[in-house]
């Protein structure tokens, strides 16, 4: 009854003879190179085979937006993309959103406001707000909505997340 | 210690774990890993109801990169939430009861591994008649078709009847008596994060395990009984929560299996489940039934309620036992009610089992009854929210089923969230298509008992000092995002008299941390606020002295403030607080003090007068703004208020959060969510992107408005503030969906389909299913009754 996981494949895969590579990823800024399955999506590589484990998972099938990573710059679901076609582009995690030691003032902004609550969707939360943000420095909060629209939150109802977002926009993070 | 102004509680602070949360250091179960771990997968049931014959699991072993294999047999022994109702197996014995129900567990060096090797485990089922509703469970009564062997009558779990007061006189004494149906459809925690455990297991015979759960004492002890390990040899942690609501409240098979398959291979194991597995490990909410017979006087004032309540459970007791009782117990702590009756069933079905979701049984009668009383106030010609301002429960009284109501501000959150909304202005003035609904509620700050009877406190704190000034709090509670870690800091902070960031605080590891029940019931801030107040006040009497000795201040003209220990007259004559906590280690010694917390004994004492009873209750009004296209039935919610009296508000930004969240959730469970399932027992919509919930853009704004009506019972006046928010949204979505077209659905959640064939005249009337209930338990106030003070 249960649906096919990425999982089952990954096993044929592996039983064809479907052999490991070295794969060169540019991760928050240094290169990583990495002995990996080929057909690891680019969320298995980075918690599994670099232990970044600030990505989270929460369906493994693009619905929930929880492993949200940018690739170069753009917010991309990091379940539905191999480590292999990762090569080349730049890759930022959560981790890779401070500065200096310093927390970005979204992750600032964030847990100033009272945005964070289990904080399980924020990392991929924070990305896409990055992302939208280096594109659009002053987005209205409705364009803001639309831009985090595809990343479900059960906690927060939304509303501290947009308020930190407009923080950051507005330019008042302490 | 009241009138004193604060420094910490009532402040908007962060949270003592809200950066760590916001750069990605948060490990939650699943981000840990142990040397020599191995990955543990659950073989499930593909039939809803079937007979196990046999079970091969020889060809699975064998497979390359397994390391063990167990089945029901491995372990046999039975648990349950509920001590009284231990119906659940880790793996199933004889029987499967629903698609889903584990059958057979592996560890194995990798997912994948594992996944394959369960392609190579033979099951022999017997399938059996499934019961997927309550009325084919209450039809179903011959032994033959049992789902459970161990309940009295057939596929009945559980049901109770009550008679609070003079029934039959109550109705007489009515000008009006109004009945209605309602359905309330189950639905799914959907927390971001999917279950997982880690289990390790030494040769010093000792077990570790971390998991997403969020009543580690519970789970210890059902770790203890089905692995037959002494709980001093078992340790539980639980890992950062992300995402509870209820759903990870309950001990499960995957965290007794990821300890005995580490028991027999002697390395660590982790389970994490897939998003459809969390769809069918389940707890969500009941879908429950109701009817309700009303008599009213003609200017709208309550003379007798009777209400019928039909749990549909899923496959086996979880949290059940209390949610039936709690779809009876709140009705009367919100308006005065001189008689009431209540009658409950809680069947069994061939479904996920359901358990306690946000509001644990009292959103679905809270639904029926605030329409109903919608309902009632349109035939009446009077405004709604009039109808409930005139019959508001008083404080320091007594309800009709014996619940002690100390504290109540739902007037003035009516009165604010009608001010606030312009309902006056509105009510019946939108134009069609538009429309505008109210509601209240009330809930309870913790359950008054535990789940296992025992006289022990609900909630212990562990406070020590070093010398160089750190506080260091230990508490079993368990952060799930609600702040919990976050209260214990503030409130030490706050009796010290320092910066709640130079607190550490230790959380949720049953060998570090004394017991705290969990994070349900909204228990937390009452039970371990009041807990560590407590300890810290220990510590302060030995700090106070020496700090006296030291300043040459009389004892009772000190106080803790800006770091320092100092005279309130002479704010000048100061000591640090480390130089205090210095000078009173050398006097005392080594500096460590606990508080515990119970609640209050009741007033009550008939059967089942357990459920409902609580330190103190807290109360919300809402108020919905939507709009409905009449072609479409799409409905948009514009904008909801929310007055909730919280007592105090710890800290301002996490009460407006559980708000909003709340909200969030209500509008979810109203127009969008719900758990069910198709003939063959499998569920319709199981993955995040077919199972709606609302997104930013469904979600509107929100504004809440905090009263505060400070309660003796609670810390510094403070009352729930987690989950009481969801109540009144839900039936003032349907109140206001009424207002916009003219019509009414009875039926959650409220689709545009429902509501077009409502508009056409085709959406029939609930039916309710007729069942033989047990003749009543009969109560009435004042007899046995003993209110204590609190001293």
């Amino acid at each position: 009854m249960m649906r096919k996981s990425r999982k089952e494949s990954t096993a044929k895969l592996n039983q064809n003879g479907l052999t490991k590579r070295l794969l060169r990823l540019r991760v928050n800024g240094e290169v990583k190179e990495v002995a990996t399955e080929t057909n690891k999506t680019l969320l298995e590589v980075l918690r599994e085979d670099l232990g970044l484990t600030g990505t989270k998972h929460g369906c493994e099938l693009g619905e929930c937006g929880t492993c949200t990573v940018l690739i170069d710059d753009e917010p991309v679901l990091s379940c539905l993309v191999l480590g292999v076609e990762s090569e080349d582009a730049d890759i930022v995690t959560v981790e890779g959103l401070m500065r200096d030691g310093r927390p970005h003032p979204l992750q600032r902004a964030f847990a100033d406001l009272g945005a964070t609550q289990c904080g399980y969707c924020i990392p991929g939360i924070l990305l896409t707000s990055r992302a939208l943000l280096d594109k659009n420095p002053h987005p209205t909060r409705e364009q803001i909505r639309e831009a985090l629209a595809g990343n479900l939150c059960r906690c927060t109802g939304y509303t501290k997340i947009l308020d930190a977002v407009e923080l950051v926009v507005k330019g008042e993070v302490a | 210690m009241r009138e004193k102004k604060f420094s910490v509680i009532g402040k908007p602070l962060r949270k003592v774990d809200a950066l760590a949360k916001s750069t990605g250091d948060t490990r939650y179960a699943d981000d840990l890993e142990l040397s020599r771990m191995l990955y543990g997968k659950l073989l499930r049931s593909p039939l809803p109801h079937a007979r196990i014959r046999g079970i091969k699991t020889d060809r699975a072993a064998k497979l390359k990169g397994v390391y063990a294999v167990i089945t029901g047999a491995d372990l046999p022994e039975r648990f349950g939430i509920m001590p009284s109702t231990q119906d659940e197996e880790a793996l199933a014995g004889e029987k499967v009861r629903h698609v889903g129900d584990p059958v057979a567990a592996v560890a194995a060096s990798s997912e994948a591994v594992a996944e394959e090797s369960l392609k190579l485990i033979e099951v022999d089922y017997e399938p059996l008649k499934p019961i997927l509703s309550i009325e084919e469970a209450l039809a179903c009564t011959e032994e033959s078709e049992r789902i459970h062997a161990w309940n009295r009558r057939a596929n009945i779990q559980k049901a109770v009847s009550f008679e609070f007061g003079d029934v039959v006189q109550g109705f007489a004494q009515a000008d009006q008596i109004f009945e209605d149906t309602f359905f309330f459809q189950g639905n799914a925690h959907l927390p971001m994060e999917q279950h997982c455990a880690l289990a390790q297991y030494g040769p010093e015979d000792k077990l570790t395990i971390w998991s997403s759960t969020q009543t580690p004492h519970y789970l210890h002890r059902a770790l203890s009984k089905v692995l037959k390990l002494p709980m001093s040899r078992i340790r539980v942690i639980a890992a950062p929560v992300g995402g509870g609501f209820g759903g990870k409240s309950d001990p499960f098979s995957h965290e007794m299996c990821a300890s005995k398959l580490a028991m027999i291979t002697g390395r660590p194991v982790k389970f994490t489940l897939t998003r459809e597995e969390t769809f069918y490990v389940h707890r969500g909410r009941h879908p429950v039934k109701m009817w309700i017979r009303t008599g009213v006087k003609n200017d709208g004032t309550l003379q007798a309620m009777h209400f019928r309540s039909f749990l549909d459970g899923g496959g086996y007791s979880s949290y059940g036992l209390a949610t039936v009782y709690y779809t009876g117990a709140l009705q009367t702590v919100s308006y005065k009610l001189p008689v009431y009756k209540f009658e409950g069933v809680r069947v069994f079905t061939n479904k996920p089992p359901c358990g306690p979701k946000r509001g644990h049984g009292t959103p679905q009668p809270r639904f029926a009854l605030e329409v109903h009383l919608d309902k009632i106030a349109d035939k009446l010609g009077i405004d709604p929210v009039e109808l409930r301002l005139k019959q508001l429960v008083e404080p320091d009284s007594i309800t009709v089923n014996g619940l002690r109501v100390s504290t109540t501000g739902l007037r003035e959150c009516i009165e604010k969230a009608a001010a606030r909304a312009e309902w006056k202005k509105k009510f019946h003035q939108l134009p069609y298509g538009r429309g505008i609904g109210f509601a209240a509620s009330a809930y309870i700050s913790g359950a008054g008992l535990p789940i296992y009877w025992n006289g022990m406190p609900h909630s212990g704190v562990q406070i020590r000092l070093d010398r160089g000034g750190g506080i260091t709090v230990f508490c079993g509670s368990t952060d799930i995002g609600q702040g919990s870690d976050s209260i214990l800091a503030y409130v030490v902070a706050e009796e010290f008299g320092v910066d709640p960031a130079d607190i550490r605080v230790v959380t949720a590891d049953t060998d570090l941390t004394p017991v705290d029940l969990g994070s349900y019931s909204s228990r937390v801030t009452v039970m371990t606020g009041n807990a560590a107040i407590q300890a810290c006040r220990k510590l302060k009497e030995m700090l106070f002295q020496v700090a006296g000795e030291a300043l040459e201040v009389p004892v009772d003209d000190l106080e803790m403030a800006e770091g320092k220990v100092r005279s309130q007259s002479y704010p000048k004559r100061a000591i640090s607080f480390a130089e205090c906590v210095e000078k009173a280690e050398t006097k005392f010694g080594t500096l460590g003090a606990t508080g515990s917390y119970s609640p209050p004994k009741y007033p009550a004492n008939y059967k089942g007068s357990g459920v409902g009873l609580t330190p103190a209750y807290s109360y919300s009004a809402s108020i919905v703004e939507l709009s409905c296209d009449p072609e479409t039935a799409e409905i948009k919610v514009e904008k909801v208020w929310i007055a909730h009296d919280c007592g105090r508000a710890f800290n301002p930004l996490l009460v407006e959060g559980q708000s909003e969240g709340s909200v969030y959730m209500a509008l979810g469970e109203a127009l969008m969510e719900e758990q069910v399932f198709r003939k063959n027992g499998l569920h319709k919509f199981p993955s995040i992107l077919d199972y709606k919930s609302p997104t930013t853009l469904e979600t509107p704004e929100i504004e809440t408005i905090l009263i505060e009506t400070n309660d003796p019972e609670g810390p510094y006046g403070a009352k729930e503030a987690g989950q009481g928010f969801l109540l009144p949204v839900i039936p003032a979505v349907a109140n206001a969906l009424f207002d916009a077209i003219g019509v009414r659905i009875d039926e959650l959640p409220i689709t545009p389909d429902k509501v077009l064939r409502a508009l056409e005249g085709r959406l029939k009337p609930v039916s309710v299913p007729s069942f033989d209930f047990p003749p009543p338990i009969k109560w009435r106030p004042g007899e046995g009754v003993e209110v204590p003070q609190k001293s």
